[in-house]
């Protein structure tokens, strides 16, 4: 009786070793993708900062011309970038930027271009039309795709498909934090910021034609920086779900020693006894 | 001749950040140089060759896409790509520019491939002007 509790137990020790061993790597694979993902958060930063300036500073000052891109229309259908990821077991990652998209399209008109395959599955399992799923691959994604996508979504915004296009991702806060977030892309609205260099600046060829020209450069550029900070969260969030899982592991496999252990004294003294009873 | 400050920023970094004494680049409307003292301005770039004359030695580069933009005296560039002369792998320009030829050439190439083909083509272009003029 004994005899075959301790077999189960010491299957039970090796199936949860060879999990643990998977988990552990997994977390090491993501550590390593993090550190590159993080490094290219940094290089990037410079550009979406100047970029944002640059824009916000022109849309600020702007006060002789007027774009489709500025004036906020009646919202009847709105067009979601939803960047998510491509594989799972990356703890609260792909569920928490779902539950924020899901709570803020309530029953809206809605399109969306999901990025990731856990993007393209949920939206798909939701009912809610993508535009294009030629995206699943969420690695795979490149710069050039992302300004392809952007001229795409400026075209569809000025022909009508689209009133407001707006962004959900994941903002890589920390290793240990990441927050999901959404940001409206498209249209561009004054800030009521300053006005301090305003028609002293020098639109070359014409400020509407500067502005047509950059405005899909400039989304194109947030869609990239907002796919490397999710890329990243997606990494320290796998990271820290696989730490604990190891964790865990550990902790069960210490405590199945014990009963191992306790099984086997049992059955040892249980011999002895028999043996003594029987002399 | 009197220098200015100068940062070039692409997606994949900083490429160059310091001074220079003039920069030209391929505007949408054509090329557009800059020299120090040079009033606000904002321009978006097209495809082409930019020149950063730096202590009086000309540096070449491909530049393609983004804009350029002058605020208080700082020269700042931010195209989507930014590659020095001596950085660019000809070799792979010169293979991107047969793969578009192909495809321009075949005659069941669909609209958005042909589009891309010739964008590809064009980029190829520049890249192999600008690596064979250093």
């Amino acid at each position: 009786m004994a005899g075959i509790s301790t077999k189960e137990i010491k299957n039970r020790i090796r199936s949860m070793e060879s999990t643990k061993q998977i988990t552990k790597a997994m977390e090491m694979v993501a550590a390593s993708k993090l550190r590159h993902a993080q490094a290219r958060i940094l290089n990037s930063r410079p550009y979406f900062e100047l970029l944002y300036e640059t824009i916000t500073d022109i849309v600020n000052s702007n006060s002789d011309f007027s774009s489709p891109y500025l004036t906020a229309r009646p919202v009847k259908r709105t067009a979601y970038v939803v960047i998510a990821g491509d594989r799972g077991l990356a703890g609260g990652y792909n569920s928490n930027i779902f539950k924020l998209i899901q709570s803020e399209i309530g029953d809206k008109d809605v399109t969306v271009l999901p990025i990731g395959k856990k993007a393209v599955d949920y939206f798909h399992a939701h009912g809610v039309p993508a535009w294009t799923e030629q995206y699943a691959e969420a690695a795979d994604v490149s710069v050039g795709d992302c300004f392809s996508i952007a001229r795409q979504l400026c075209q569809a915004y000025l022909s009508g498909e689209f009133d407001e296009i707006r962004i959900g991702y994941t903002n890589f806060v920390s290793v240990l934090s990441q927050t999901p977030a959404t940001l409206r892309m498209l249209p561009l609205l004054q800030t009521g910021g300053s006005r301090a260099h305003s028609s002293d600046i020098l639109y070359e060829p014409g400020s509407v034609e500067v502005f047509e020209a950059i405005v899909p450069e400039y989304l194109g550029g947030i869609l990239y920086g907002a796919l490397c900070e999710s890329r990243a969260a997606e990494q320290a969030a796998r990271r820290t779900a696989m730490d604990a899982a190891t964790q865990n592991a550990e902790d069960m496999i210490a405590q199945l020693n014990l009963e191992f252990n306790q099984a086997r004294q049992a059955a040892i003294t249980q011999e002895i006894t028999e043996i003594i009873a029987g002399a | 001749m009197t220098p200015f400050p100068l940062r070039i920023v692409t997606p994949d970094g900083l490429e160059y950040d310091g001074q220079a004494e003039e920069i030209i680049v391929r505007t949408t409307s054509g090329d557009l140089g800059v020299l120090a003292g040079h009033m606000d301005c904002v321009a978006p770039l097209g495809m082409g060759r930019a020149t950063i004359v730096v202590d009086g030695k000309k540096r070449y580069a491909a530049c393609i896409g983004g804009m350029l933009s002058v605020l208080g005296g700082k020269v700042t560039l931010v195209p989507t790509t930014f590659e020095w002369a001596e950085e660019i792998d000809a070799a792979r320009a010169e293979n991107s520019l047969q793969r578009a030829q192909t495809i321009l050439h075949s005659k069941d190439a669909s609209e958005t491939d042909l589009k891309l083909a010739e964008a590809r083509l064009r980029r190829a272009l520049v890249r192999r002007s600008v690596a064979a003029g250093k």
